[in-house]
């Protein structure tokens, strides 16, 4: 472990009164996601049940479970692309329900898919603008009729997606179209689109899927890096385990839409639960 | 900045190419080096093009296959026909410039907002469901059209529905169509639409809304994430269409002194749709040269006389199997890629794979 | 009321034939999820043939229908080799485009064969009227005809697609060409038996159209009642054999429904706003399943 990550997870977490934990810089700030009760059915089978998850203002949180857990549903139930069943989502304390996933976006709230999901035909700063969107605007008779006010607009949109797009030193790549770039660049671009709506919470869905371990080392440092400069918290889901535990200060770990765990990475390291989840039992693996 | 001053230069050279062939056709026109069946087909030349560039900016634009945008047009023709009607007998407007400019407003304005209406129940549907749902919207367009009768009296306008019996002049008579209106359309008139479509489009394509209505189509959940409202865009994308739909046919329906419903039969917006996908999706000057080639096409093909829709339809599914043929089709990327490499040009935006 | 039954059943008649057309139609986009314009045309095809074979062969309408089945069939085979299996792996719309030119070569070729004047048809069963209520209601043999031909051919489909082995590749191919071609099953060889199935099924139709509510031949004569097929089809959710069934049934009992107590001009009007209508509240049609995206 390098310097960074060890000092990271050390971050000391604290209770709060919602039975769950925070770091302790952000206990005395509303959380920016608060979930309680949150399931959803589909045809009659509960994909996530009693999911309860609350995360600090500027905490990196990870969500991590065995494949078909239904960890990528309860991102679905945080940006309202399903309406849970039951249970309410609260964000910066504001309840979700019966908003749509735009009302949700202007709330602050930010993701990218597993997968990837860019506006392939267009280019890597048009992609960012489309984050942007609803950040520096002007309306279609401005744009059609090239007012003074699309001229500065289009100037300030460029501006800052170029700032964006320097986190992950994409700037060259601006006129590319994005669907003909690589894997790893992609799900970057993603990253960046989502930062441009300059959300309080951003959700990562599987962020260093298909990437090699160097640029998974990268992405680890830039998570932590876009967290220190944003002051955002981030939820992500991983299946890269040195990734979680080395970046996340608190871990959640669901096994067939219920939290079986939640703590530190060393407490998840150590809970007998989550290691059954993710082995199978003895009795099983014996067979 | 750059990129900015790219889509800027690549407008203002369309436009100008526009301006050349313009200028090039009437000069012909003047010295009578144009012959007389061609000479006719000036201006629905460029009704055409305003069409199929307005309906690729719902189907190549924005996504959504439209099989109705006839309707759009004729809103507008019969609109166009009577406002300048009646600009005529009840106010006596006898500029005709003053009565073509209103006329093509108000059919636009008319055919928008047909298009808001109808984009309410349309938007919410999804792919083939949205292209049967648009098809039928232009047959209840038509088919009411045919049922519609008005008149004028003494500078007063007269509206029936279904009965010929209101006082004075018919300028509508329900499946007779209009009825000996003033022709007043010309050839320059078409072409400063042909500008204003081309403006209205390129500009929308890149501005933030323009982009929004891309991402849109590109992916709907994305968007919608990223705080776009899909539907919104869409329908701005729709309603901005059928705007400049309606200015066509308001042009188109002043063209001719009598006209009726039946001229705007699904097979126009087929005919239309055909030009954008020959054009290629989504390539606005694609559609300017598909919408110019395949009008005057029956012409040239005259010498072939009964069989020339023959021979139309077996060129047109020749063309489309030859560009989808996978070995024409990266021949042709290959070109378009070292072209580009050389001059640098600015790739139009993309279509959708559908 | 008797005239209320008459009306009833004229529109349960035509309504049959809009079946069929649209179990062909829907049968065709299942399993080559294109929108074959083409398909009324063939209709026009098939009632041409049945008609040249009557009239200068001077054949019993049996055997005529029998003739329009084989020609049509053939044709339909033919179409999708030549025009749409080379594009199978294009975007729909450029195969659209492509059926629409398809629809324009027949309907023109048409009009170079047998011209534009109508060519006046006669009925293909005619056994004369069957009359109830003290003869105040009168249905005639043709519509009785179409009717069982519907039921005949509904029943007929819906076991073939259920118990036989090439139904069931046609079910397994309209689910997934990938897997289904992993499965053994020839994939080519199944959409051509479901385009010949559906063109046979066109030309069963364009008899019983020009018998029944259509006399007048001429080359444009399957467009319309093809796009009224097609409205059927997507109107009982398209894909589905029964939705198809009872689409057409529901399309042709309104549209002569409005025709007779609302308008005639507005018919086509009223039958397209129910499916809009009908769209609003199942976005699936009445029996389909709607498709959630995954994310």
């Amino acid at each position: 472990m390098t310097e960074r990550q060890r000092k990271r997870s050390n971050t000391r977490m604290v209770p709060v009164p919602t039975n769950a934990i925070v770091p302790e810089r952000d206990v005395n700030a509303i959380p920016v996601l608060e979930t309680r009760h949150l399931g959803i059915e589909f045809g009659g089978l509960k994909a996530v049940e009693d999911f309860n998850l609350t995360i600090g203002r500027t905490e990196i949180a990870g969500l991590i479970g065995p494949n078909g857990a239904g960890k990528t549903t309860v991102f679905n139930l945080l940006t309202k692309v399903y309406e849970p069943t039951s249970g309410a989502v609260l964000i910066d304390g504001k309840d979700l329900h019966g908003m749509s996933i735009v009302q949700a976006s202007k709330l602050g709230i930010a993701r990218t898919f597993q997968n990837i999901r860019l506006f392939d035909k267009m280019t890597v700063e048009e992609n960012v603008r489309i984050g942007l969107h609803n950040q520096i605007k002007y309306d279609m008779f401005s744009g059609i009729l090239r007012l003074p006010r699309y001229w500065k607009q289009e100037k300030r949109q460029h501006e800052k997606a170029m700032e964006l797009l320097d986190i992950f030193g994409m700037q060259d790549l601006a006129d590319e179209v994005s669907g003909s770039l690589p894997y790893g660049v992609q799900r970057r671009l993603e990253i960046v689109r989502a930062l441009a709506t300059k959300p309080k919470l951003l959700l990562l869905d599987e962020p260093a899927a298909g990437m090699n371990p160097h640029e998974t080392e990268e992405l680890m440092e830039n998570i932590a890096k876009i967290r220190d400069k944003f002051q955002i918290a981030i939820l992500l889901i991983e299946h890269d385990m040195s990734l979680v535990m080395g970046v996340c200060e608190g871990i959640c770990v669901l096994n067939f839409g219920r939290v079986i765990a939640k703590g530190t990475a060393d407490e998840i390291q150590a809970n007998p639960m989550v290691i059954e989840a993710y082995l199978g039992k003895k009795k099983e693996a014996a067979k | 900045m750059r990129k900015m001053k790219r889509t800027t230069v690549d407008a203002i050279i369309s436009y100008g190419i526009v301006t050349i062939a313009f200028i090039i056709a009437q000069s012909m026109i003047n010295n009578g080096a144009m012959t007389r069946a061609l000479k006719g087909q000036m201006i629905p030349i460029c009704v055409y093009i305003v069409m199929a560039v307005s309906l690729n900016l719902v189907v190549g634009i924005s996504g959504e296959l439209s099989l109705g945008h006839a309707g759009f047009m004729s809103i507008g023709a019969f609109t166009g026909a009577i406002v300048s009607t009646w600009l005529l007998g009840a106010m006596n407007v006898q500029n005709t410039t003053v009565r073509l400019i209103t006329a093509l407003v108000s059919g636009g304005i008319l055919a928008g907002a047909a298009g808001a209406l109808i984009g309410i129940p349309v938007l919410r549907l999804r792919g083939d469901y949205l292209a049967i749902v648009t098809l039928a919207f232009g047959e209840i367009i038509r088919s009411i059209l045919n049922c519609l009768y008005f008149s004028l009296d003494n500078g007063q306008l007269y509206v029936s529905f279904n009965s010929p019996d209101i006082p004075g002049k018919l300028i509508v008579s329900g499946p007779a169509g209009t009825k000996a209106i003033k022709t007043i359309s010309t050839f320059p008139a078409g072409f400063v639409l042909i500008l204003i479509a081309l403006f209205v489009v390129l500009n929308l394509i890149n501005s933030r809304s323009g982009r929004a209505i891309m991402a849109s189509r590109d992916n709907r959940i994305a968007a919608e994430a990223m705080g776009v409202n899909v539907t919104k865009y869409k329908m701005m994308a729709f309603v901005t269409s059928a705007f400049l739909a309606g200015m066509a046919g308001a042009l188109y329906g002043l063209n001719f002194s009598t006209f009726t419903a039946a001229k705007f039969k699904f097979d126009t917006s087929i005919l239309v749709l055909v030009f954008v996908v020959l054009g290629g999706i989504g390539n606005i000057w694609g559609s300017v040269i598909a919408a110019t080639l395949l009008t005057v096409l029956p012409e040239l093909l005259r010498a072939f006389s009964d069989y020339r829709m023959l021979v139309y339809a077996i060129v047109l599914i020749l063309v489309m199997l030859a560009t989808n043929n996978p070995t024409i089709r990266s021949l042709i990327v290959r070109m378009k890629n070292s072209v580009q490499q050389k001059d640098g040009i600015h790739q139009a935006q993309g279509g959708t794979e559908r | 009321m008797v005239a209320f039954l008459r009306y009833l059943i004229n529109g349960i008649s035509l309504g049959s034939v809009y079946a069929i057309i649209a179990l062909g139609y829907s049968m065709v986009y299942g399993i080559a999820k294109m929108l074959n314009f083409a398909h009324g045309d063939i209709i026009m095809v098939g009632a041409y043939i049945v008609f040249c074979v009557m009239v200068y062969l001077s054949m019993p309408p049996f055997l005529a229908v029998l003739a329009a089945i084989v020609v049509c069939t053939l044709l339909g085979i033919a179409i999708e080799r030549l025009a749409y299996k080379p594009l199978r792996q294009s975007a729909s719309l450029a195969v659209l485009i492509t059926a629409i030119g398809v629809s324009y070569f027949l309907q023109n070729a048409a009009m170079l064969i047998w011209g534009s004047n109508p060519k006046v048809f006669s009925s293909v069963f005619n056994v004369g009227n069957l009359r109830m209520l003290n003869g105040e209601l009168v249905i005639s043999s043709e519509a009785l005809l179409t009717i069982a031909a519907n039921i005949i051919i509904m029943i007929g489909l819906t076991q073939f697609t259920s118990r036989t082995k090439m139904g069931k590749a046609m079910r397994a191919v309209s689910e997934d060409k990938g897997a289904a071609e992993l499965m053994g099953i020839n994939v080519n060889r199944t959409i051509s038996l479901t385009f010949a199935i559906g063109s046979a099924l066109a030309a069963i139709a364009g008899a019983l159209l020009c018998s029944t509510t259509n006399p007048n031949l001429v080359p444009t004569t399957g467009s319309m009642p093809g796009i009224k097929a097609f409205t059927a089809a997507v109107f009982g959710g398209i894909g589905s054999i029964p939705g198809a069934f009872i689409g057409g049934l529901l399309l042709g009992v309104i549209e002569i429904m409005a025709k007779a107590y609302i308008s005639t001009e507005l018919s086509d009007a009223i039958v397209f706003a129910v499916l809009i209508i009908v769209l609003l509240f199942k976005p699936a049609g009445l029996l389909g399943k709607p498709v959630r995206e995954k994310v």
